[in-house]
């Protein structure tokens, strides 16, 4: 056993290794500064404070990390179901044991010492979805599969919308970046970009009725364009008045959210709605964000993080103090940062042997890439304000600690390839 | 089987890549509209006030100065007492006074300060710094006002207040804002740019809720105000003190110069006020009650108030007349009374007993002289080029133009010349016997009683002056003061020429203001009577003393309170006094002035 750990370091991807320790640290850098107060500096390894704090946590993810690389590479894909449903369990229980914030159970545990199981549901169902779509005849194209996936997937969706999170609950849309590289049929992506172009569209034109102009005349143009048999024509005739029917029903849809859902959504088209209600996050974040300019104010001279005129300035809004401190240059680095490990996630992913190692690293990819694109994107004013948090860098345990456990199962998984069998169809 | 998704999957990564970086150089590098937003949040731009410079008296004794008032301040949401008992006790406030003040505060705002405690002494003050920092979000806010050890000198000092819009507007250079004090009257008004300091800004930095976090940079930014220059005044506290006693409940005007300097050493206008009411928040209301006064309080009477020069002026009339050798010590007039009123007296009179006697037929025919010098065959030619070669020797004397005081709203009197007369009679419609009133000096001439004062300090100087001034020393330097001040203006009359008029001042006091003499110390002095067809006549007097050294002049004016013998004469005498000697002899004369009663 200790001959093979010494091999399978020898073959641990160092390039993912530095990048998240680069992107754990940046992280923590920000995080004291988030907190910094210039009138009552404390030390970053101040316990009182997140900064400390987080140093810990980083330091219980170093352990983590060197469990997962001694472990066995089987460990992950043999007990991967029994995880699942240990964590379905726990989120159906989380209710009635969690504590409750602002009307949403997020988290249990005792004391201080607390955990978010929605963080961690991803990671098990990462693990599940590898382990049923990784049998030889699994075919996304068949409908039976498709539903077994689905259903694997939806399950704890369905139980983390209970809580209610909808930010954490939108994260397992991402599996269908997965889902698309094993083989899902591209046009239920044509349907669904198209889908939710319309959806903007609808809301974001004051008059729908320019839309439906639009898309008949669209409509118009199709018919005309191809062969004018009655069946295409009556085809083309019922999508466009689906079209127009879903474009005016969707503010209607809207308008039955709850409030704070709503203003997210209209605060994106629209920010100046409601500068100090539901548009201040946004209007701050940007403000901090666009005040940095191409060098930023210096480490620990930001002004709007420090002095809280952007809220959640540690966890979800973190990238505000980057983007405030080391202006576009800081965003460039971060976000270079975050494209090379996809990049090399992907390339990774692509030389596995075993299709449950490719699956779970497509897995790993699509929530990353989802966390660092929406998290990002909201504090820029492209993406309603949704509580989830930027990977290795927001400040919180549980968020931290469960992205490093999904990295690393990979990093470990792609360290044993070569003792994998071939099973790649 | 799926080859091409992978690079899909490689595309769509560097897509969000691009797009959020796209997204991002815009907003932190093209647009700088965030910068500014973020400034306008975080950063507060304070300004420092200078302490506006003090005004001292002649021999260093304080005029005005910056009295700082202390008001304890209230932040709700930071403010914590543990021990109630305690702090009332050290405070020095009852329970209810705190409640009552904290609510109103936390009403107002819970994160921005309140008076907790207002104006609190300086001793108190020093009693609470020791405690305060026990006590969060209390903390002492200072503010300064303009203060008067003394209530005296008003209108020469001024008064400060908020700058108007007309102000602003003229301020090219763009040092004021809006709210900034600036001096609206006085000296404060004329000596602004000394006074007044360099102010400074500090850059803060505040949080989301305006509370402060420091100094923006650590202060790299921020400018130190630098304080006003402190400015000497001519002023004698002690002899204005005296005037403004005397002239209580009169109304009328004292200005006292030293002659050699043309420094004004006490300079009052009565009815007047206190120099405390137009300070710090009162001052709008204080203001427009002063403003709607009948008596004029603010109206600054010694350098905008215009009366006819009277008997006075025929001492100018004689040097005029002496100078250009129409008259001389010996040129002798009768007392011809069908000519113009004069009281009995012995004649004919030469010049000396002319003045001392004040002869007003004298003068008539002396002035016919002056002006009818047969340059023109034509009388009324003859009378225009008279007069205006006369007028021009007036002007000499400081008369018919304003001296150039350094108080803003300074009046120049009038000294008529042919135009007037070419506009109210018509050219060559005038002649002698139209402006024969000139001659006593009254008809359209009119003095200002500050140039009345200068007249004395010519008559005392033998044939020059110095512009009267307010001014001694700016930041102690006597030499910074307005080279204006420093020159010397002759009057175009030899010296020589005043002996024998100042012979004659000084025997005239015998007959016409008996009251006004003082044992071992000679005044030369003229009375007039400006004549107010009003009502009474206003009691005039013009001095200098001692005759042999003079060391002050002065011209008094009592409005309706008769001859000038009486309230004038007697107040002149008692702040002469009061300037040489130090202390009153005379508590009768001085009781005499003081009850008021002129009308006899």
């Amino acid at each position: 056993m200790r001959g093979s750990t010494d091999v399978q370091i020898s073959r641990v991807d160092w390039l993912v290794v530095v990048i998240y320790f680069a992107l754990v640290f940046i992280g923590w850098f920000n995080i004291y500064a988030a907190v910094y107060d210039s009138q009552a500096p404390q030390s970053m390894f101040d316990m009182s404070i997140n900064s400390g704090q987080q140093l810990v946590r980083i330091g219980i993810s170093v352990v983590l990390i060197i469990l997962i690389m001694v472990a066995d590479y089987r460990f992950f894909e043999n007990l991967s179901l029994y995880i699942y449903m240990l964590f379905i369990l726990i989120l159906i229980a989380t209710p009635f044991i969690g504590k409750e914030v602002n009307g949403q159970v997020l988290s249990i545990g005792i004391g201080s010492l607390r955990i978010q199981p929605g963080e961690f549901a991803k990671l098990a169902t990462a693990l599940a979805l590898a382990k049923v779509m990784e049998r030889p005849t699994f075919d996304m194209t068949k409908t039976n599969d498709q539903l077994k996936a689905f259903g694997i997937l939806f399950l704890p969706v369905a139980l983390i919308l209970l809580q209610p999170d909808t930010g954490t609950a939108m994260v397992y849309f991402s599996m269908f970046l997965m889902f698309y590289r094993e083989g899902f049929p591209q046009k239920y992506y044509i349907l669904g970009i198209g889908f939710i172009a319309l959806s903007l569209l609808s809301l974001g034109i004051e008059n729908n009725l320019y839309l439906a102009i639009g898309i008949i005349a669209i409509m118009v143009i199709l018919i005309l364009m191809g062969k004018k048999t009655w069946q295409r024509i009556v085809a083309f005739s019922l999508i466009g008045l689906g079209m127009i029917a879903y474009s005016y029903s969707i503010d209607f849809v809207v308008s039955k959210l709850p409030e704070h859902q709503q203003n997210r959504i209209m605060v994106l088209f629209n920010p100046n709605i409601d500068p100090l209600g539901v548009g201040w996050n946004v209007t701050q974040s940007k403000i901090a964000i666009g005040s940095g300019g191409l060098m930023g104010k210096g480490y620990l001279e930001g002004t709007q993080t420090k002095f809280d005129f952007v809220p959640e300035q540690h966890t979800d809004f973190i990238f505000c103090t980057l983007g405030e401190e080391f202006g576009w240059t800081g965003s460039l680095v971060v976000i270079g940062l975050f494209v090379t490990l996809l990049i090399r996630l992907v390339i990774m992913a692509e030389r596995q042997k075993n299709r449950f190692s490719r699956i779970y690293g497509y897995c790993v990819i699509s929530i990353l890439l989802f966390h660092f694109m929406i998290n990002i994107a909201m504090t820029i004013g492209l993406f309603p304000v949704v509580g989830i948090p930027l990977p290795f860098f927001s400040y919180g345990g549980s968020s931290l600690w469960a992205f490093t456990i999904l990295l690393f199962i990979f990093v470990k998984l792609d360290s044993s390839r070569s003792q994998q069998l071939g099973r790649i169809s | 089987m799926n080859d091409q998704r992978p690079v899909v999957v490689i595309i769509l990564i560097l897509l969000v890549g691009l797009v959020l970086l796209t997204k991002l150089f815009s907003i932190q590098v093209l647009d700088d509209s965030f910068m500014k937003r973020a400034e306008r949040n975080a950063i507060q731009r304070v300004v420092d006030h200078p302490y506006r410079g003090l005004i001292y008296d002649r021999n260093g004794k304080l005029l005005v100065y910056n009295n700082p008032i202390f008001d304890l301040m209230v932040v709700p949401k930071e403010f914590h007492v543990e021990d109630t008992a305690r702090f009332l006790n050290l405070f020095g406030i009852t329970k209810e006074h705190l409640i009552e003040k904290y609510t109103a505060a936390k009403k107002y705002s819970s994160v921005k300060p309140s008076p907790l405690i207002k104006q609190i002494s300086t001793t108190d003050f020093a009693k609470m710094q020791d405690f305060l920092i026990d006590y969060p979000g209390l903390f002492i806010m200072t503010r300064s006002v303009r203060s008067y050890p003394e209530p005296i000198a008003a209108h020469a000092l001024g008064y400060i207040g908020e700058i108007n819009a007309r102000q602003l507007e003229r301020d090219s250079a763009h040092y004021y804002s809006q709210g900034d004090y600036v001096g609206l009257s006085g000296m404060e008004r004329f000596y602004e740019d000394d006074l007044r300091g360099e102010k400074g800004v500090k850059y803060k930095m505040v949080n989301v809720r305006g509370i402060d976090k420091g100094p923006f940079k650590d202060g790299e930014y921020d400018t130190a105000s630098v304080a006003g220059i402190n400015l000497t005044s001519t002023i004698d506290r002690e002899l204005q003190l005296y005037g403004e006693f005397l002239m209580q409940g009169k109304t009328g005007s004292v200005v006292a110069i030293e002659p050699k300097s043309g420094e004004i050493l006490a300079m009052i206008s009565a009815p007047f006020y206190d120099p405390n009411d137009l300070t710090g928040s009162e001052f709008g209301k204080t203001y427009t009650q002063l403003n709607k006064d009948p008596q004029k309080p603010l109206f600054n009477r010694p350098i905008m108030a215009m009366y006819p020069p009277g008997s006075i002026f025929k001492i100018v009339q004689s040097l005029i007349g002496l100078q250009d050798g129409i008259l001389t010590p010996e040129t002798t007039f009768a007392c011809n009374k069908s000519l113009v009123a004069c009281h009995n007296h012995p004649s004919p009179v030469n010049l000396f007993g002319a003045i001392r006697n004040s002869c007003n037929p004298y003068y008539h025919q002396a002035f016919r002289k002056m002006i009818n010098r047969e340059v023109s065959s034509n009388t009324f030619k003859d009378t225009e080029i008279g007069l205006n070669d006369w007028r021009d020797k007036v002007l000499k004397f400081g008369l018919g133009s304003r001296l150039g005081i350094d108080i803003v709203g300074e009046k120049g009197g009038d000294v008529p010349s042919s135009r007037l007369y070419d506009k109210f009679y018509g050219e060559g419609r005038w002649k002698y016997s139209t402006i024969y009133s000139l001659s006593i000096g009254q008809g359209e001439l009119q003095v200002t009683p500050v140039q009345m004062a200068n007249l004395a300090a010519i008559f005392a100087n033998k044939g020059y002056y110095y512009t009267p001034h307010l001014i001694k020393s700016v930041d102690g330097d006597p030499s910074q003061i307005p080279a204006q001040y420093r020159v010397k203006n002759e009057v175009g009359v030899d010296a020589h020429h005043f002996d024998m008029v100042q012979d004659a001042m000084a025997e005239a006091l015998y007959g016409t203001a008996a009251r006004a003499i003082i044992k071992d110390l000679v005044i030369a002095g003229k009375t007039g009577t400006a004549q107010n067809p009003h009502g009474e006549d206003h009691s005039v007097f013009v001095a200098f003393a001692p005759k042999d050294d003079p060391k002050i002049a002065i011209a008094v004016y009592v409005e309706n309170a008769g001859w000038g013998g009486r309230a004038a004469a007697s107040t002149a005498s008692l702040m002469i006094e009061k300037y040489i000697k130090g202390d009153i002899t005379r508590p009768e004369l001085q009781d005499y002035v003081l009850a008021g009663n002129f009308i006899y």
